[in-house]
Parts: structure tokens; C-alpha cells; sequence
């Protein structure tokens, strides 16, 4: 199966049933997108497809066909992505770091749609993605912050 | 702090030598205190190279090397502060990496490779100075030698030793340095020529975990590694007794189906096929003779234990005669649910066994039980595992077991199967599978005098025991009393202040694996404590600050946590119409935190809006890290709080995924101000202090909101 992911068309030797992240980890090799509860519970698996954040834990690779997988390993070259993620290191947001990718993912589609959020819209947009760390106050600060330096 | 420290006596140089990697300097103290029962291999067993504290390269990175597992709470950072600081290094060229399990890493008062307790930043606090004082040392006579100078008239400066105008980058001085012989004694820097140690320091791992790049054991992978996922028991402790695999075996991608201790392994070319094949497994379970645990059967067992004397813990003064004199009597029964960690990165294990030994990548907080729990189990010695430790996805106590669950399992199927695998647990695994937060019950019986002060407290707690059945089970019980289950009541300020007082304690038998979770005892004694007090406050009409502060009067460093948590929080002044404030101060390892909750109640939903906090942990190395410790502990403890319980049905968790063990979420968070109290006092530690004073603090408020006195928990919908 031919499945494009950050902008490259990969074939990968999947089921249609396979769900997006476990094709990403464990036959792609891609670990920097995190499994933490299979079913969309969590948040740490989220990518974009076609540029929509996803829980990539419960969407199988078949839904990903003639669309645009977009992971953590490429939000380096992503306008917003790189923005977020310098938040995230002035801010010192991380902690263990495991939920990380998927706050970022998360947090760097809400600013695609929504440039200036409101607390209750990043309330609405993160509450899907558990940190155990509690770093939520500063994911938040983060966020505001590269919603600034976007501005 | 500016000891002048005699290496030859209090700490014994193993060896420096120049290897691959460059200069290495690594220490071992033969004297470690023996705590857990371990005895300190460092004297019986060699070194492994390369072995050290630090290596100072020829291209002048500087590699620190961690002795505790980097979980979230910043000892990636804190360490390389310590030896940074001594060693005039230059922070852009420290780079850090997990140190092998080897007896060099042992933890100076523990006795073994672990990180918990809230002990990495003061239990390395001198050897890790040590270390870096000693290669600068070391570094200033390689650049005597070179230049043919007195060693006195050279200075260090930003990773360089400095002559005037000249400069040699420590680099440059590592094959000379690696030739000399070490000193026997270091002079360690004064607090105020300290550049690191005590200023707000960003973390080193940041950049890794923010682009995906960092390793955690989850993101193993080499050629020829597959994927297990291991059925266990559905209700613990019982034994397989029959197994159908032939369904799982025809799944595309399944290789293997083994039978190991503790189940039946599944390996499969990766999760997917591993998770179908285990699905399709046909298990059958002898459930005869073991017990079922039902929650609600187990609260009445806890309630009937309640009333019957158990072992005693603490005993002063004459409870039955002082409470006759008693002005009026609180008695209250408080019950918190068993827990599970339930950390982000689900647990995993990858292990390799070869014709030499065996090879381990994991997330551990317990280096030393797991690579001897292998050992045992391969007929190895414990020097030829080799635990390679990654970056742990959360721990809170779950990645530090004394019975090497999840390695020693990885283990059996690695070898079972005879190839090289990484077992993977499903979150559904995770809180299903046990090593919980006991559940707890404690039932006081308090009597107050006119003035309202306690005469007499008398305090029974119900629950199983962590350590009973583990390696330290002969150092950590004692006369019948695990020391975990009492603390925060045994030794509370409160109780031992009491003239006339008895702690009893019932450790109750039961297959339910439990285990440490963030803060221990005190995340059931601390909530119970403060409840209490609030409860005593109310009932003698004094505001709950006002009370503390009378009792805890010989209590400078609580004294000093509460007053300032008060007076940040504007105590007794007015708040915005429908929130009330809770306090609580509590004491766990070594650090006295005190909280404030802003809290409202609306339609039976609890708001928590603001949680201003203030620690007392003596020195703040990274003053930041202690307030990221902070904002983690009240997450932690809020999401518990609010929602969190295990519970038992007909013998199995009634749990299985994040939507019904519900955790904290964003939308919950609330503001949290952290506020260090300046201090020189002995240094505890941060991260875990932080998670006892905050349910009581948010109930507190609850009260003083509602007048509801919440004493169960989780919150749950109890103001419904």
C-alpha cells in the first residue's frame, strides 16, 4: 500500500485494518509519534491528515489513501510546527515528553484554524490529549505564546 | 558546602584512564548506607567500562552521566548542574546519557541502582560536585604540566583552563590529565561562586522531545526484534489451565505463540498482528480456590477491621483515660480506592539474549532488581545483563518494582521464544494489570479540649501492604509495621503533638499486586491528615490557617511553607462570589509543601480555578524544575482527586482505558502559582512532595464552599 507520509510516497507492506499509527511505527520506522491508549483516548498518537489532526490510533492506513500524513518528524519544516515548537522550548514545557508530540501536533492545528485562541479554545481543541506530567498550564502559556509570535 | 573533602577517605576513586570516549573519572563509596537490604556490591563486583560520572571529551563535549532514570522530573538537567558548576564547564557542550547498571551507580543512601523517593538532587548533591571538582582538578594540573607553571597561578573559565592571555579547552588537556595521577583531595566552590546550582536552568532534553527524536523504550527497534503481547490472568493470581492458539497462530504477521509465567506471549511482526493474535487466543483460567475482590465487599472487611486493635505504630500517653476529659470527640472514616499509575508510554520491555549475556532496553526506576531478576532467570550473572535505560514515559513509582514485573516477564518471552523481543503492553494491560496504589481506609478518633486542642488521637488504618513480600521487606517492616503504610500519621506533627495518642495499623493480605505511586503513604495519609485538622479546626470555630499555625508552632520549616502559601493566596481576604478557599501543609520526603485551593462548586461540579503553592525543600538546585514539580504534583493529584479509582468486580478490574480511569485533562487545570521558600535548611526533595497537600486543600475548600466534608475519594459525584 502507497501511503504519503511528510510529503513522501512510502509503500508499506499493510492491511487495510492496520490503524495509521502502528503502520507509521513499527513497519515505516517512525517513532517520534507515540502509542499511549489505542483508542482515541489519549491524544499521543495524533498526526495530520490532509492537514486535520487525527487520532491515528483507531484511523486505519485505508482512510490515509490519496491523503497527506503529516507526522512530529516534520513540523520542523512546518511554518506553524517550528513556531510551536520553540513555544514549547522558551515556555520549558516538557517533562517526561512522551505526550509531547501529540500536544504539539494538536496544538499546531488549532493555530492553522484558529490564529488567536481563547483559553476555552484551547480547552476545547487539547482536552483530547492527556499529559501525565501535568504540563498543561504550560502547553497553554506555549501556546499562547507562539499565537504571538505568529500574530 | 565548602568542605574541603578528603577523596582518600570518604570517597574512593575507582580509576580514571582515557578510553575511546576520552577522560573518564568514576567514583564509587564503598560506605553506602546498606537501606534496602541490598548489600552495596560496589565491593564485591568490577567495574564495566566505560564507567563514570563524566567524560570530557578531545573534541570538549562533556558527557554527565546519570545514576537515576530521567522520568519528567528534570535529573537530565539538575545533575549535569551540579558537576557544570564545579567543573566551570561549558553548558553548550554538556551532553547527558543514562549510565549502565553497574555498582558504581548505586544510590548513595539506598544501597542499589533506583531512582525514587524524591532523593536524586540531594543524595547526589555532593557526588556529582564531587566529580566535577575532581576532573577540573585534574584538568588545572594537565595545564600546569603543559605550560610548565605552578598549578596556582591558572584559573577555569567556561570549559578552558586560563594562563593570562592563554587558554587550553579541556579537550586539549585530556590525554595529559588522563596520565596524572588523581588527587586526594578537592575544594568544593562556595555557594555564592556558584553559576548554575540555584538559578532557573531550561532542561536539556527539551529539543529531543519536542521533535520526536528521543528514545524512549517504547521506540526500540533493530533488525530482528519482534513484538509480544503477553494474556495474562483476568483476576490475579491464578493459573492458565488451558490454551487454544491455533486461531492466533493463522493471523498474518503472528510468528510465535509461547506459554511464559505469567501467560501466554503472542510474537508478531508488530503491535497490530501481536494485538489480533492475542484476540483470537482461546484461554481458559482455573479460578478455583482463589479469592474474587469485590470493592464493595472489600470496604466492609476494611470497616470491620476498623473496629478490632490492630499492630501498633505509635503509642504515647493514656488515650482512653484523656478522652473522658474530652470537650467534644471527631470521629471520622476516610477511604481512598486503589490507583493505578497508568503512565503515558505503556509499559515495555525489549531484551536480547546472546551467547555472552543479555541485553535490556527499557524504562526503569529499578536498574539493580531488574538486571538481577534477569540474571536469575537466564542462569546469568547479574554483570552480563546489560540494561540499557531510555528516557521513561512517566513513572510515578510504577517503572521501580522490586519484583521486576514487566522486565523480568520480557525476559521469559524473549527466552521462551528464542529470539529477540520488545513486549508491549495496551494501555487496556496497563490499568488492568495491577501493582496499584492500595486501597486505603483510616478511621480517628479525635478528643478536643475547651481550647479545642486534640488531647487525645487515636487513628486506625486498613489497607495492604507494598512491601510485604518484596526484597525489603526485612529492612522496611518492622515489628509487623510497614513503614509506608503509617507515614504522615505515625510521624505526624499532629499525632506526635498529641499527648495522648495510638496509631494502628492492619496490612491486609490480598492478591492484589500494589506497589509505590507517587508519594507513597503520605497520598492517603496526607489527605486524611489535613482533612482531619480542617475537620478539628471546624469543630473547636477557629479559621483552619489560625488552627494549623497554633499547632504547628515547633514546626518552623511547615510554619514557614504554610504562612507563605497563605499570605501569596491573600488568606482571609475576600474572593469572587461562589469560590472558598481550602489549605493544607504536609511533610513528605524531606520537603514541607503547603497549598491553597480556590475552588467552586456549580450544579454538583467542583472548579478548581487557582492553586497557589509554597516549598520549603531546602536548597532549590533548579529553582524552575522545583516549580515544574510543583505544577506535575497538582495535576497528578488533582485528576486522582477528582476522578481517578480501580475498582473490583467478581474479581476483575472493573477499569480499562483513560475514558473510565478518568485523569486530569486541560480543561481542568488550574492556575497553579509556585512560591520557593528560601532556605537553608537540609535539602529534600520535589517530586513527589508536592501531591499530598492537594486533595485535602481542594476538599477543604469544598467544605468551606458547601459545607460538605468530602471523605472519599476520588470527588467522584458526591456534590450531585
Amino acid at each position: 500500500m502507497k501511503l504519503n507520509i511528510n510529503g513522501k510516497d512510502t509503500e508499506l507492506n499493510v492491511s487495510d485494518d492496520m490503524p495509521i499509527l502502528w503502520a507509521i511505527r513499527d513497519v515505516a520506522g517512525m517513532t517520534g509519534t507515540k502509542f499511549g491508549c489505542g483508542m482515541a483516548q489519549c491524544g499521543a498518537c495524533t498526526v495530520h491528515l490532509d492537514g486535520q489532526a487525527i487520532r491515528s490510533c483507531v484511523t486505519p492506513v485505508s482512510a490515509a489513501i490519496g491523503k497527506k500524513i503529516t507526522t512530529i518528524e516534520a513540523m520542523q519544516e512546518d511554518k506553524v510546527g517550528q513556531v510551536v515548537q520553540a513555544a514549547w522550548q522558551q515556555i520549558d514545557v516538557v517533562q517526561c515528553g512522551y505526550c509531547q508530540s501529540g500536544q504539539i501536533m494538536s496544538a499546531t492545528s488549532l493555530l492553522k484554524q484558529n490564529p488567536k485562541p481563547s483559553d476555552a479554545d484551547i480547552d476545547a481543541a487539547m482536552s483530547g490529549n492527556i499529559c501525565r506530567c501535568g504540563t498543561y498550564q504550560r502547553i497553554r502559556a506555549a501556546i499562547h505564546e507562539a499565537a504571538a509570535k505568529l500574530a | 558546602m565548602n568542605d574541603m573533602i578528603n577523596l582518600s577517605r570518604r570517597t574512593f576513586i575507582k580509576s580514571t584512564a582515557l578510553v575511546a570516549g576520552g577522560l573518564v573519572v568514576a567514583f564509587s563509596i564503598p560506605q553506602a548506607k546498606r537501606f534496602m537490604g541490598v548489600a552495596n556490591a560496589a565491593e564485591a563486583m568490577p567495574l564495566p567500562a566505560p564507567n563514570a560520572f563524566l567524560r570530557i571529551g578531545a573534541d570538549d563535549s562533556i558527557t554527565v552521566l546519570l545514576a537515576h532514570s530521567e522520568m519528567g522530573q528534570g535529573v537530565w538537567t539538575t545533575l549535569p548542574m551540579l558537576i557544570a558548576d564545579e567543573l566551570d564547564a561549558d553548558w553548550n557542550k554538556v551532553k547527558v546519557e543514562h549510565a549502565p547498571a553497574a555498582p558504581a551507580y548505586i544510590h548513595t543512601a539506598y544501597g542499589l541502582q533506583i531512582t525514587g523517593g524524591s532523593t536524586t538532587t540531594w543524595s547526589e548533591f555532593d557526588r556529582y560536585r564531587q566529580a566535577g571538582a575532581l576532573t577540573r582538578a585534574l584538568l588545572m594540573q594537565a595545564a600546569a604540566k603543559q605550560w610548565n607553571v605552578p598549578v596556582d597561578s591558572l584559573h577555569t573559565e567556561n570549559g578552558a583552563v586560563v594562563n593570562g592571555q592563554k587558554k587550553l579547552s579541556y579537550g586539549q588537556l585530556v590525554e595529559t590529565a588522563s596520565k596524572l595521577p588523581t588527587p586526594t583531595t578537592v575544594t568544593l566552590k562556595k555557594p555564592e561562586q556558584w553559576k548554575f546550582i540555584g538559578k532557573a536552568t531550561k532542561r536539556l532534553d527539551s529539543a529531543e522531545k519536542i521533535n520526536g527524536s528521543a528514545k524512549f523504550g517504547q521506540d526500540i527497534q533493530f533488525e530482528g526484534l519482534k513484538i509480544a503481547m503477553v494474556a495474562r490472568a483476568p483476576v490475579f493470581g491464578t493459573k492458565l489451565k488451558s490454551v487454544d492458539d491455533s486461531e492466533a497462530r493463522k493471523v498474518p504477521g503472528v510468528i510465535k505463540v509461547v506459554k511464559v509465567p505469567t501467560g501466554v506471549a503472542v510474537i508478531a511482526e508488530h503491535y497490530w498482528a501481536a494485538k489480533q493474535g492475542r484476540e483470537a487466543l482461546k484461554l481458559e483460567w482455573d479460578l478455583a480456590g482463589h479469592d474474587k475482590p469485590d470493592s464493595a465487599v472489600l470496604l466492609k472487611q476494611y470497616q470491620a477491621l476498623a473496629q478490632q486493635p490492630g499492630v501498633q505504630a505509635a503509642k504515647a500517653g493514656d488515650v482512653a483515660g484523656a478522652s473522658k476529659q474530652a470537650k467534644h470527640t471527631v470521629s471520622a472514616e476516610y477511604v481512598l480506592p486503589y490507583l493505578s499509575h497508568a503512565p503515558m508510554e505503556p509499559l515495555n520491555c525489549a531484551v536480547k539474549i546472546s551467547d555472552h549475556g543479555c541485553d535490556i532496553w527499557t524504562g526503569t526506576q529499578m536498574q539493580t532488581t531488574d538486571q538481577a531478576s534477569a540474571a536469575k532467570i537466564l542462569g546469568l550473572k547479574p554483570e552480563q545483563v546489560n540494561i540499557h535505560t531510555q528516557f521513561l514515559g512517566g513513572g510515578f513509582g510504577r517503572r521501580a518494582n522490586p519484583r521486576a514485573d514487566f522486565v523480568s516477564e520480557a525476559v521469559e518471552v524473549a527466552k521462551a521464544a528464542g529470539l529477540p523481543v520488545k513486549t508491549v503492553w495496551s494501555r487496556e494491560d496497563d490499568i488492568k494489570g495491577g501493582f496499584y496504589r492500595p486501597m486505603f481506609l483510616h478511621r480517628a478518633n479525635v478528643a478536643l479540649d475547651k481550647q479545642g486542642k486534640p488531647l487525645a488521637w487515636q487513628h486506625k488504618l486498613v489497607g495492604q501492604s507494598i512491601i510485604k513480600g518484596t526484597p525489603f521487606e526485612g529492612v522496611m517492616i518492622k515489628d509487623g509495621i510497614d513503614a509506608t503504610s503509617v507515614e504522615g500519621v505515625a510521624d505526624s506533627p499532629y499525632v506526635k503533638g498529641t499527648a495522648n495518642h495510638q496509631v494502628h495499623l492492619h496490612s491486609v493480605p490480598s492478591e492484589v499486586p500494589v506497589l509505590w505511586w507517587r508519594s507513597v503513604g503520605h497520598s492517603h495519609s496526607g489527605f486524611v491528615m489535613e482533612s482531619l485538622i480542617d475537620e478539628l479546626a471546624h469543630a473547636s470555630k477557629q479559621d483552619p490557617l489560625t488552627y494549623r499555625r497554633q499547632l504547628l508552632k515547633d514546626h518552623p520549616r511547615h510554619l514557614a511553607a504554610l504562612n507563605l502559601a497563605a499570605d501569596k493566596a491573600n488568606w482571609g481576604k475576600p474572593l469572587p462570589a461562589g469560590v472558598s478557599r481550602g489549605i493544607a501543609v504536609h511533610e513528605s520526603f524531606g520537603s514541607y509543601v503547603a497549598e491553597v485551593a480556590e475552588v467552586s462548586v456549580k450544579d454538583g461540579e467542583v472548579k478548581v480555578h487557582r492553586v497557589v503553592v509554597a516549598i520549603d525543600c531546602g536548597l532549590a538546585v533548579n529553582p524552575d524544575g522545583v516549580k515544574a514539580q510543583m505544577e506535575s504534583c497538582v495535576a497528578f493529584a488533582l485528576g486522582a482527586a477528582l476522578s481517578s479509582e480501580i475498582s473490583f468486580k467478581d474479581g476483575q478490574v472493573v477499569q480499562s482505558n483513560f475514558h473510565d480511569y478518568q485523569v486530569l485533562r486541560m480543561k481542568d487545570m488550574p492556575k497553579v502559582e509556585v512560591h520557593i521558600v528560601p532556605s537553608t535548611e537540609k535539602m529534600g526533595g520535589v517530586g513527589e512532595p508536592g501531591v499530598p497537600p492537594l486533595a485535602p486543600a481542594v476538599t477543604n475548600a469544598i467544605f468551606a464552599a458547601t459545607g460538605k466534608r468530602i471523605r472519599r475519594l476520588p470527588i467522584g459525584d458526591q456534590l450531585a
